[in-house]
């Protein structure tokens, strides 16, 4: 007994746990909003152009993402250096670009899928060849409307 | 007993505000990205039923070639010019139906802002940043014009009553005061962009 007491009374007592409860529910919101902005990771490399005359792409469940450009440094000795598809988390050849706007198109709520909007991601070094072959995929599944995302700048900052 | 008053609890209570200090840090800081960019509407793959007949002179070409030189209306451009030039056109006027514009009322260029279309044309190795930059610079052309005309019906820039009518957070009686302005001014200028096949060589 007096080996207990002597203990008690000299080591402080057991942290309080009543704040695990908001700990734990910080870091849930925290995920929470961390895991909802992020989309796909990237494979290709991305450097959007720049542009003054934007619209911002409000709503994002009304997107659809088609990311182009050089593949990154890791998948450069797998698939090249010229710019590829990427869409969802993989690379893809131009004819798939249809089946995945109809497959993508097929996931979204009833109401939503006549106010899809087609986000094009295209890395500024890229070819109009492969966009204008996207562009003709797109229209042949009546996804019309696009939208090529840029960073907010001075247009010409592009041609340097 | 005796342990209780041996050593007091360390207070715990502002733990939950430290918690929701950091909770609200962050939900600040981490800025969910909103993507911006140029909207566009691709033209429909059905050609359309009766073949309409527009004039040459309704007409603005614009070709970018692999170099990113322009060639506007069989003139080499510099892209510089691109936008007053759409502008000149676009409100030209030469049937001296449209009582807002200012244009020269040049007989050979377009007759009415309603008529006016601008076909861009690029090859394909054009490179993708040159393209956005022409069509940065054509949508610039129809938004100076919208502006203007905004200002002076309603003192407002075109392109800031438009972001606050798509803006989702706009109170929907507001929303409904806009649409009507957005939309007539949207018809004194309508985008007439035409995105017409790439040619091959």
């Amino acid at each position: 007994m007096a080996k207990f007491t002597k203990k008690k009374d000299g080591d402080l007592p057991a942290v309080s746990t009543a704040s695990l409860p908001d700990i734990v529910f910080m870091l849930l919101f925290f995920f929470m909003t961390v895991t909802t902005m992020k989309d796909s990771s990237l494979l290709v490399e991305n450097t959007l152009p720049n542009a003054t005359e934007i619209k911002k792409l409000e709503k994002k469940d009304r997107v659809i993402y088609i990311y182009v450009g050089k593949p990154t440094q890791e998948y450069q000795s797998v698939f090249g250096t010229e710019p590829r598809i990427q869409l969802n988390d993989k690379f893809a050849n131009v004819d798939e670009v249809g089946s995945y706007i109809l497959a993508e198109r097929a996931n979204k709520p009833q109401e939503l899928q006549n106010v899809l909007t087609t986000a094009l991601k295209v890395d500024k070094n890229a070819n109009m060849g492969l966009i204008t072959d996207i562009k003709q995929q797109l229209r042949e599944v009546n996804a019309l409307k696009v939208n090529y995302t840029t960073y907010e700048g001075d247009a010409f900052n592009n041609l340097q | 007993m005796p342990r209780r008053k041996g050593a007091p609890e360390v207070n715990a209570g502002s733990m939950a505000d430290i918690a929701f200090l950091l909770l609200i840090f962050f939900l600040v800081t981490t800025t969910i990205e909103t993507d911006a960019g140029l909207d566009r509407m691709l033209p429909p793959i059905e050609p359309p039923e009766e073949d309409v007949i527009i004039k040459q002179k309704n007409i603005f070409t614009v070709n970018i070639n692999k170099n990113g030189q322009l060639l506007v209306e069989d003139e080499l451009m510099n892209l510089k010019n691109l936008r007053n030039a759409a502008t000149a056109f676009l409100e030209n006027n030469a049937d001296g139906s449209c009582n807002y514009c200012k244009g020269r009322k040049d007989a050979a260029s377009s007759d009415n802002p309603t008529k006016a279309i601008i076909s861009l044309k690029n090859d394909r190795e054009t490179k993708y940043s040159t393209y956005i930059t022409v069509q940065n610079e054509l949508v610039g052309a129809y938004n100076d014009l919208r502006n203007r005309e905004a200002q002076r019906l309603y003192n407002q820039d075109f392109t800031k009553m438009e972001a606050e009518y798509l803006n989702p957070e706009t109170p929907s009686a507001v929303r409904d005061d806009l649409k009507d302005k957005v939309k007539r001014i949207q018809d004194m200028f309508p985008q007439k962009l035409s995105e017409a096949e790439t040619s091959t060589n």
